[in-house]
């Protein structure tokens, strides 16, 4: 990162926003801080029409700003109990953006456990939540702050969220709904838009190659010819994450 | 034995009921939760013999250290499952359905892992495959509220009810533990009728518990115990450890452990957690 203008949690955060362009009027999930504030900045930028909660059970008119809240009350426009989620995201009006602990070529990800034994996981991790429903029903994204090999595995320990890999999809199973968009990370942000729906690097972080990309993934990427460079963030954009969106600077705890 | 638990991770679980199961002979069970500190308890104590979840979090602190543990050295058989499949599952046993169909867990690791699992052909011209979640049968149902009356009408004043119905719809027994049991006549200046989510029909057993979800939140009334969730995450460090807390918070009676904890003024004042 030469460019002293902006951190890389800032261009994290404008990258994953590009995630709800265009999404419409469905509920912006962004779970972790960056992703949390990648929503917040596309809602009150290009994607005015985006649903927010404030974390807990109310919809919200503007998104809450993260840390302590200093006496701000959350503008209420709705409610939105866990009873009511369902409802909302089996529907498909949602774009979810989650952290996974694993990610494999065909967007399988992983949440779950690690090791190779159910019965006895060699690590266990939060559980699969609601990430098999996300996945099957409505568009979702992915941040992953720490891009290597432990994280981008040839095969997912377990696949808490569905993916491309034919084999994994019984006839008359519909995949229509399935819309696995963007992962950005550290280094690149990446797609699915190779053959097979297999990951792709969509466009590198300024300063990385796309050899550094590849050595910290297990599986081969694909990537076009000139894989352009990720925008940076906009004087505007900046005004926004710092002065509105994460006055306290939180963000400046994301990369060690 | 089947226990469904209510609440959400750490929000309005009724831990005075699990300790009180802590405490009994019970052992063996199968547990049905969206898992919080009731989880790991049960986990520590070594009474669940399989959980049926979707997930098992302290929310402020993500990830339980007695689950953990209790999963990684193989103590406790899971059935994972998707959380929307959990209460959809719920919602199929309290309308006597065998299943309700769902796309929630086709395609993932929770189909592979669950062989017991089956899928449904749609009889409609659409022929989709369709999971069919089956119905989650609880022999008991274990919930906390605010407020009840001493027949089970109950009051949720906190601003998200959870699922606590359905479980109470899909098991045989249904026990609600309370802030404050009231007179009927007081629900509706306590909360509006919305508020009512439980009609007695749907409990068997009230209990007054005050402070009876600590250290999970009941919100409004108080939040969740950061505090002492550290303590009790701590506890997992070692046997020591946990006979240690078990001593201090377990094998005492409700009055005892909410002193042990820091008492009725210091609990009524912990605030609601922002996230």
């Amino acid at each position: 990162m030469g460019d002293a203008r902006y951190t890389l949690a800032e261009l994290c955060i404008t990258a994953a926003a590009e995630a709800w362009r265009d999404a419409g009027e469905v509920l912006a999930s962004g779970l972790g801080l960056v992703p949390r504030l990648a929503a917040s900045l596309a809602r009150v930028t290009f994607a005015p029409d985006l649903l927010m909660t404030d974390g807990e059970a109310f919809l919200v008119a503007e998104p809450v700003p993260v840390g302590p809240r200093d006496g701000y009350e959350p503008r209420v426009e709705g409610w939105l109990p866990f009873r009511k989620i369902f409802d909302l995201l089996w529907s498909g009006r949602r774009h979810a953006m989650t952290m996974p602990t694993q990610i494999d070529r065909f967007g399988q990800v992983n949440i779950s456990f690690i090791g190779p034994d159910v019965a006895k996981p060699k690590v266990q991790l939060l559980g699969v939540r609601g990430i098999p429903g996300n996945t099957i029903n409505h568009p979702c994204s992915f941040f992953v702050p720490d891009h290597n090999r432990r994280v981008f595995v040839e095969r997912v320990d377990m696949a808490s969220g569905v993916g491309h890999d034919p084999s994994r999809w019984a006839p008359g199973v519909r995949q229509d709904f399935r819309d696995l968009r963007l992962v950005v990370t550290n280094l690149a942000v990446l797609d699915f838009g190779a053959p097979e729906r297999a990951m792709r690097v969509r466009s590198l972080h300024p300063g990385v190659t796309l050899e550094q990309v590849q050595e910290q993934t297990s599986f081969p990427l694909a990537a076009a010819k000139d894989v352009p460079t990720t925008p940076e963030p906009t004087a505007e954009q900046l005004r926004l994450i710092r002065t509105v969106l994460d006055p306290r600077d939180l963000r400046a705890t994301v990369f060690k | 034995m089947t226990i469904g638990i209510g609440g959400w991770g750490a929000r309005r679980k009724p831990m005075a009921l699990v300790r009180e199961l802590l405490r009994s002979p019970l052992r063996d069970l199968t547990v049905v939760s969206y898992g919080g500190p009731d989880v790991g308890l049960l986990c520590a104590a070594g009474k669940i013999r399989k959980l049926v979840f979707g997930f098992v979090s302290l929310d402020v602190i993500p990830l339980d250290p007695h689950f953990r543990a209790a999963r990684q050295a193989g103590r406790v058989a899971v059935t994972e499952l998707d959380e929307g499949m959990i209460q959809w599952g719920l919602r199929a046993a309290m309308l006597r359905l065998p299943f309700l169909p769902t796309r929630a867990g086709l395609a993932s690791d929770v189909e592979r892992l669950n062989g017991d699992l089956r899928t449904v052909t749609s009889p409609y011209d659409d022929r989709e495959t369709l999971l069919a979640m089956p119905a989650l049968h609880l022999d008991a149902a274990l919930v906390h509220v605010d407020h009840a009356d001493e027949r089970g009408n109950a009051q949720i004043l906190g601003p998200d009810p959870y699922f606590d119905e359905l479980f109470c719809g899909a098991a045989k027994r249904r026990f609600v533990s309370c802030e404050r049991i009231v007179p009927t006549a007081e629900l509706t200046k306590l909360g509006c009728v919305h508020t009512l989510y439980l009609d007695r029909g749907m409990v068997d057993g009230v209990v007054e518990a005050p402070f009876g979800a600590h250290p999970t939140s009941c919100a409004p009334a108080y939040g969740i115990d950061v505090e002492h969730l550290k303590a009790y995450a701590g506890a997992a460090a070692s046997a020591e450890a946990w006979t240690d807390y078990r001593g201090r918070y377990v094998d005492v009676d409700d009055a005892a452990y909410v002193e042990a904890v820091g008492g009725r003024t210091r609990l009524a004042k912990i605030p609601q957690a922002v996230f």
